[in-house]
């Protein structure tokens, strides 16, 4: 069979949960083969064959965080020359999209990203897209080379699927372009003990109607309450009231959740492009006239300073 | 030495207008009105930025497109750019990616540069992927994503806040760097701006020009196709309550019959 190379996205060997998406995608083509990079590459291996991996690759240098991407690239590649696989699957983070192109462009492959569900095909895999602010589907191949195909996280369930999971070392050398950008300085980001915005079950927004940043601490309580990420719009976010990392939106996440609640949000084509994929929608907005409720299973017109603590009340109450 | 920047600008389809597909699975360019990409009005503006922060600099601004695209270069004179390329081929039509990134890449090198600068991603496209893909063509170092760049002695250096960290980075000139919609509000073009750009300089490059043979690009020469575009179903109407005192418990009821709660 096929083998099919995914790349892991991992923190000092803890594997993001998107990786194991990919595994389950992975297997629909061929078996996965891994590729861990960095500090704790090694550690990766028990959880990546529990979910189908038959090897898993890996290197550790300096390089990998002194520079920007070139030397992943430089690795990745050397992984496909060594395994010729069928195709090579990257979580879609802003990094993965990066390396995925530019391997793409060296072993001179079509590139394919943020899909959202992977099929085999007769010419290959069959990868489905939004497009346009998620307002279409589309389906698409890679009809040149081998495909190379970046994945948004939640397109896919996480499955056990039991493989040997045999670590090999991947010699790789560094060319010239590896050294190229300097990382000077790295600023972890602080964990706020919530979830992955990314890869949460329920994500839980607040845009302009919260009016002000004293104010997010009511969206963070209904988002405690249901175990949910916190979302912000981008006027949230430019007002300065949450952070960017957390802005939900075509230049900030896209998130594709089971539930997304938004909050003084009037659901703008830029929003919606990162939260129209959800599963269940519900919307809280003093205008019934708001966008928003266009995509909604569930809306409440009213003041949200009125109905989010109460829902939230309501939440605890019933979770006893 | 003057500081050559190519800025990377795209004419995309409006994103509030009804965007869609044409028959050959295209984006429909036609139909719907166009504009500068906004995420590339954010590189115009860094460019104009570092220009004047730099004792001499030329601004060129650069797009692969249809002949509306020469609005958006237009847009991009006017808010302060010296010049413009537009490369205008019809053997264009189509192409993905791999494709309009050769092009560029033929073209900045034909322009001559020391620094490229582009958006974070098209509004119609969204990869996000060309300006990586540009410094690997290029063979110079690519520094992305980029929320503040500041050029200086011939390096470039910049925020990049990611995911997980926010890293400081730097690179030696030429370089590509990208620049996010956090580095800044873009200017807008003042009347007298736009009156100097009816004046500013235009040049059309067709793939000929660039030494590119037509299989090299546009639909056929695409290294990707796409089989189908089918319109989302429209959501089934949702359930809507005005807020009478109880909103917040029916909501909490609806969560509950659809096991959230
Ligand atoms: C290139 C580009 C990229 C963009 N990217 C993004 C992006 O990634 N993400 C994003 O979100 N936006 C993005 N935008 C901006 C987008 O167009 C909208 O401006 C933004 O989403 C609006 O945020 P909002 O809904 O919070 O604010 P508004 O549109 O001002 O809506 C606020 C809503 O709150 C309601 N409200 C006010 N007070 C209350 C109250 N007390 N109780 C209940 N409801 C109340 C109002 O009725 C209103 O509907 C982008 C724009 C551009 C041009
Ligand atoms: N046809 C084009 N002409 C000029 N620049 C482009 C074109 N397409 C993309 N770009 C540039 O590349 C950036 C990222 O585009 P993309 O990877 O397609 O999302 C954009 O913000 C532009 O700066």
């Amino acid at each position: 069979m096929a083998e099919v190379l995914v790349y892991v996205d991992h923190v000092d060997g803890a594997v993001r949960k998107p990786t194991l998406e990919l595994l389950t995608l992975a297997r629909r083509i061929g078996e996965p083969v891994a590729v861990a990079l960095g500090a704790g590459a090694e550690a990766t291996a028990a959880v990546l064959a529990e979910h189908g991996a038959v090897k898993v690759l890996t290197a550790d240098a300096p390089e990998f965080t002194e520079y920007l991407v070139v030397p992943k690239v430089d690795a990745l590649q050397a992984a496909y020359d060594a395994v010729s696989p069928a195709a090579v699957l990257v979580p879609s983070s802003a990094e993965g999209k990066e390396i995925a192109a530019r391997l793409a462009v060296r072993i001179g492959s079509g590139i394919i990203t943020d899909a959202i569900d992977l099929e085999a095909g007769d010419e290959g895999p069959v990868a489905t897209q939004a497009a346009f602010a998620a307002s279409f589907t589309t389906k698409s191949r890679v009809s040149k080379g081998t495909p190379v195909i970046t994945v948004k996280p939640n397109s896919a369930p996480v499955e056990a699927a039991a493989a040997a999971g045999t670590v090999e070392a991947l010699a790789v050398t560094f060319g010239a372009l590896a050294t190229g950008t300097k990382v000077t300085s790295r600023t972890p980001r602080e964990s706020t003990g919530r979830p992955e915005l990314t890869e949460a079950a329920i994500v839980v927004s607040g845009g302009r109607g919260v009016n002000g940043a004293e104010n997010f601490g009511i969206i963070e309580e209904l988002a405690d309450s249901l175990g949910a990420a916190v979302g912000a719009s981008r006027a949230a976010v430019d007002a300065g009231w949450y952070p960017h990392t957390n802005q939900v939106g075509q230049t900030g996440k896209s998130v594709s959740p089971q539930l997304y609640i938004a909050s003084g949000i009037s659901g703008a084509i830029q929003h919606r492009a990162g939260m129209q994929t959800s599963k269940t929608i519900v919307a809280i907005n003093k205008d019934a006239e708001a966008p928003i409720f266009d995509l909604v299973d569930y809306g409440v017109v009213g003041d949200l300073f009125e109905v989010v603590p109460q829902l939230t009340g309501e939440i605890k109450a019933r979770k006893g | 030495m003057s500081l050559r920047i190519v800025v990377c600008v795209k004419y995309v389809p409006d994103a509030t207008g009804d965007r869609h597909f044409a028959d050959d699975l295209t984006v429909d360019r036609d139909d719907v009105d166009g504009l500068l990409s906004e995420l590339d009005e954010y590189a115009v503006e860094q460019a104009l930025q570092i220009a004047d922060e730099a004792d001499d600099a030329e601004i060129t601004v650069l797009t692969v497109g249809p002949e509306d695209a020469k609005d958006a270069l237009r847009k991009a004179l006017s808010m302060g750019a010296d010049k413009a390329i537009h490369v205008e081929d019809d053997d264009l039509h189509g192409s993905d990616v791999m494709g309009t990134s050769l092009v560029l890449a033929k073209a900045i090198e034909k322009a001559g540069y020391d620094l490229v600068i582009t958006g974070m991603a098209s509004t119609d496209g969204t990869m996000g992927v060309l300006p990586a893909i540009l410094a690997e063509r290029l063979g110079v170092p690519q520094v992305t994503l980029l929320s503040e760049v500041k050029v200086e002695d011939g390096t470039v250096t910049g925020r990049r806040d990611g995911d997980s960290a926010s890293e400081q980075l730097e690179a030696s000139l030429p370089a590509v760097v990208s620049v996010t919609d956090q580095s800044g509000e873009a200017r807008y073009p003042s009347f007298k701006g736009i009156m100097a750009a009816k004046k500013k300089p235009v040049e059309s490059w067709d793939l000929d020009e660039l030494d590119i043979e037509a299989e090299e690009v546009g639909l056929e020469g695409s290294w990707t196709a796409v089989d189908s575009a089918a319109q989302r179903p429209a959501r089934t109407a949702g359930t809507i309550v005005k807020d009478e005192g109880e909103g917040g418990k029916q909501l909490a009821e609806f969560l509950a019959g659809q096991k959230f709660i």
